[in-house]
């Protein structure tokens, strides 16, 4: 079956996968602005979901200001802190880590690792950032509107979500906030199909599924995955615009406010929340498996050895997508559902954590008797590992109905998700910009100004999140603007509240060190040549670096091997380039 | 929710049928040199398998309308609305609009250009009568007073036959598009390849509408109870 030529050493002439007509820009702004080349979307989708993340760090700033220093700040009422967490969690969580994670990496890695020379659709994949653009824009926009942006958290929970108690409620906020989610979707497909078809049409002679670093696996994974989960979310905002905007009563119960019955009556606000959480969970793992895959690539590159388990981590990947559309509910334990739903999706949330227990096994052990280079990416890998390990464990906790539901409106959940979904994946983001940063610019970023980054974000994100979870434990509530004088909150949870208050100006201000480092080290950073960390995968073999438009001149590589040969026994390198035919291994046994 | 999971269950079973086909079992670390890839020798144009992964997100947009449906149905204040006559022409005329495109490709295969135009003409010109039809059947029913807020069947009877529109917007621009661009060109293998995927869009929007057709004169109602029945 398995069709393996062992006489090495001759190399298949490339006579190829249908070369595709490239489309050639013709000035600069075809160039460089409406651009059909992946990797300047990449660098446009990296940058815009950067910048509004930046806004997402300021307004985390507020909301602790306001936390640990209660009454202090005049211009922070109960409204804009409701407005800061909502606009907070909602950027991050869809305006970067989404479009950052999959437009981003996606765009730029794709093409280069499966050997093509771009995108499958090119002009979608234009649009796609585009859309995102005026996605983002529309958002911002809320802020400048007329009672400001929405505050009814980032689940936008019907009926308060559009009452006029809400920030935004009854002003704009809430429309352009779901009108911008709308427009991110349709943006988003069109980008999403290109992830998926390209890897399934466009890779480069030789790349067999089972040779795709798993980074590719992660993020196409989660491609589709999202491509099957937003959906949830487009039509759970259309549904509440039309009853916000029309009238309609598809979430409005029959309410009254300020003594006044409104007009709606006998909608359910539990079918939004359904549809919310079918699309809200995927979400996690839609920002999970992305970094999963880069993660798997940073440790195995940086270790010098081969990645342990890559028929494990792929299943894994391909089952943790699947288990993960079918856990939504787990959110809605306090909801009042029946108490046999529960346990179902008890257990299928506990389930879970097998196959992501193996994913952590699995790096533990690439990095054993591995040659550890302690480079900036491998510290953000290994951070990563740490963080994920904390926050998947108080995962277990709220997995279980019996504990979750006293813990559900805690800072507990606050500090879980955070850290598993928060600090984690941005830790892989800024190791995977560590690593990949020479091969997109062409120079290394500055070693001594990254080592402070790191170090201030890695021990100032415990700093922040480790108390958390005492102050939820001791029954601090989550989304309160102020406790206030309340009997069962000792006075060490506001000095607590102080302390993680100031960690995180601390964390926050370090960004603005690695920001500055991105912009000095375009021209002040030290030459990094075609291939600075030895690596196998494709887009480290380009002729050029930075990688041209159509990526691999004249002719598409050929692929011999996976993607982790490392250290190999015989070999004269410690690593073996995945287009370089000849001996690694004796390869004879394998014709099975 | 249990329709959309129905329809997960099939996308699940596709994937895995497909990866089933990939030697997941395979040892990578093994394999070195030249592997034959499982892509056959003429390659599935992407175009194809870009528009099948589309299709299937308009398959999750609408199965997840539909489990809302009938999640907000359990509500004490449903109450179904009469299905105007109307909808029974504009299915009609969707059908032939579907038909005449899938004509057209039959004639494109046999080379009959001008067949095939004709025939791409009139799907066009039956697409817009539908939307014109839907239009009239929008406005048959709020002058008989059943407006959009007055009930919650009402609200999702314009909601989904607005989408379902919009989605045969989009595909009446694209299928002009290629009309204009084979007006005068003979219609080559893109051109061929394009019109396949017309028809393959329209086949699909008439299916979704077929459905919610059924959804809306409550026939689905029935298939969903004998389902239950049938479970219980």
């Amino acid at each position: 079956m398995v069709d393996v030529r062992s006489g090495i050493g001759e190399a298949v002439p490339p006579a190829e996968v249908e070369d595709v007509e490239l489309y050639h820009p013709h000035s600069w702004w075809t160039r460089y602005v409406f651009s059909q080349d992946a990797k300047v979307i990449a660098i446009q989708y990296a940058t815009t979901a950067i910048a509004i993340g930046m806004v997402a760090l300021v307004l985390s700033w507020l909301m602790r200001l306001q936390l640990g220093f209660p009454g202090t700040f005049d211009f922070i009422d109960a409204d804009r802190y409701y407005q800061f967490i909502t606009m907070h969690g909602m950027i991050m969580v869809i305006y970067l880590l989404t479009a950052l994670f999959l437009g981003g990496f996606g765009n730029y890695l794709i093409p280069l690792m499966v050997g093509a020379r771009d995108m499958v659709f090119p002009y979608a994949n234009m649009l796609s950032y585009w859309i995102y653009l005026i996605a983002v824009l529309v958002l911002v926009a809320s802020f400048f509107a007329p009672g400001g942006p929405t505050g009814a958290g980032w689940t936008l929970y019907p009926p308060q979500a559009i009452l006029s108690n809400t920030p935004g409620g009854k002003d704009w906020g809430i429309i352009l906030m779901l009108s911008s989610l709308i427009i991110f979707i349709i943006g988003f497909t069109m980008g999403g199909l290109n992830y998926v078809v390209t890897v399934l049409q466009g890779r480069a002679r030789g790349m067999t599924l089972m040779r795709m670093p798993l980074t590719v696996w992660g993020i196409v994974t989660a491609t589709v995955m999202a491509l099957l989960a937003f959906p949830a979310l487009f039509v759970a905002c259309v549904m509440m615009l039309f009853d916000r905007l029309l009238g309609t009563s598809f979430f409005m119960p029959a309410i009254s406010e300020m003594g006044e019955q409104l007009q709606y009556g006998g909608g359910s606000p539990i079918l939004f929340q359904h549809l919310f959480w079918f699309f809200g969970h995927p979400e996690v793992y839609i920002v999970a498996l992305p970094a999963f895959g880069i993660v798997s690539d940073l440790i195995s590159t940086h270790a010098r050895k081969n990645i342990f388990g890559y028929r494990m981590m792929v299943w894994a990947i391909v089952i943790i997508g699947a288990l993960s559309m079918v856990v939504w509910a787990h959110h809605m334990y306090v909801s009042g559902m029946n108490p046999y739903f529960g346990f179902f999706f008890a257990t299928t949330t506990l389930i879970i954590a097998v196959p992501t227990a193996i994913k952590v096994y699995n790096w533990v052990l690439t990095l054993w008797r591995g040659d550890i280079h302690l480079t900036l990416p491998m510290l953000f890998a290994l951070a990563f590992i740490v963080t994920f390990v904390n926050g998947g464990l108080t995962g277990l906790f709220l997995g279980n109905v019996v504990v979750d539901v006293p813990l559900s409106d805690t800072m507990f959940v606050v500090a879980h998700f955070h850290m598993v979904m928060g600090v984690a994946p941005i830790l892989v983001i800024f190791g995977a910009i560590y690593h990949w940063y020479p091969k997109i610019t062409g120079r290394m970023l500055n070693e001594a100004l990254g080592q402070v980054h790191f170090w201030t974000t890695f021990l100032g994100s415990y700093a922040i999140f480790f108390p958390m979870h005492y102050v939820g434990l001791v029954g601090v509530p989550r989304r309160y603007y102020e406790l206030g004088e309340t009997a069962f909150v000792p006075e060490s949870v506001h000095s607590l509240n102080a302390f993680i208050s100031v960690a995180a100006l601390v964390v926050g201000a370090a960004q603005i060190v690695f920001l500055f480092n991105l912009v000095w080290s375009l021209r002040h950073g030290r030459d990094a040549g075609g291939n600075p960390w030895r690596a196998t995968t494709l887009e480290w073999q380009t002729p050029e670096t930075p990688p041209p438009h159509g990526n691999w001149g004249k002719e598409l590589p050929v692929v011999y091997r996976w993607a982790y040969d490392y250290s190999v026994p015989g070999a004269p390198e410690d690593f073996i380039p995945q287009n370089q035919p000849g001996p690694g291994r004796v390869t004879h046994e394998a014709v099975s | 929710m249990t329709v959309v999971l129905v329809f997960l269950a099939v996308i699940a079973v596709i994937i895995a049928w497909w990866l089933a086909q990939q030697r997941l079992a395979s040892k990578p670390w093994l394999e070195v040199g030249h592997l034959h890839d499982h892509r056959g020798a003429e390659p599935v144009p992407a175009a194809k398998i870009g528009l099948a992964v589309f299709l299937a997100v308009v398959g999750a947009l609408f199965t997840l309308f539909i489990s809302a449906y009938f999640m907000r149905m359990a509500s004490s204040d449903w109450s179904p609305l009469p299905v105007p006559r109307f909808l029974w022409i504009n299915t009609g005329i969707l059908a032939l609009s579907s038909a005449t495109l899938h004509w057209a490709k039959v004639e494109a295969e046999r080379r009959n250009d001008d067949a095939a135009r004709t025939s791409l003409l009139v799907a066009l010109a039956a697409g817009l009568a539908f939307l014109v039809g839907q239009l009239f059947a929008w406005r048959a029913l709020s002058s008989a007073g059943y407006f959009l807020t007055s009930s919650p069947a009402n609200s999702f009877f314009y909601m989904l036959t607005g989408m379902h529109g919009l989605h045969i917007v989009g595909g009446i621009a694209v299928l002009a598009r290629v009309i204009l661009r084979t007006w005068d060109a003979p219609i080559d293998r893109r051109a061929h390849l394009s019109i396949g995927l017309c028809a393959t869009y329209w086949h699909f929007m008439l299916a979704v509408w077929l459905v919610l057709f059924a959804l809306f004169s409550g026939w689905a109602n029935d298939v969903v109870d004998l389902c239950r029945q049938l479970l219980t």
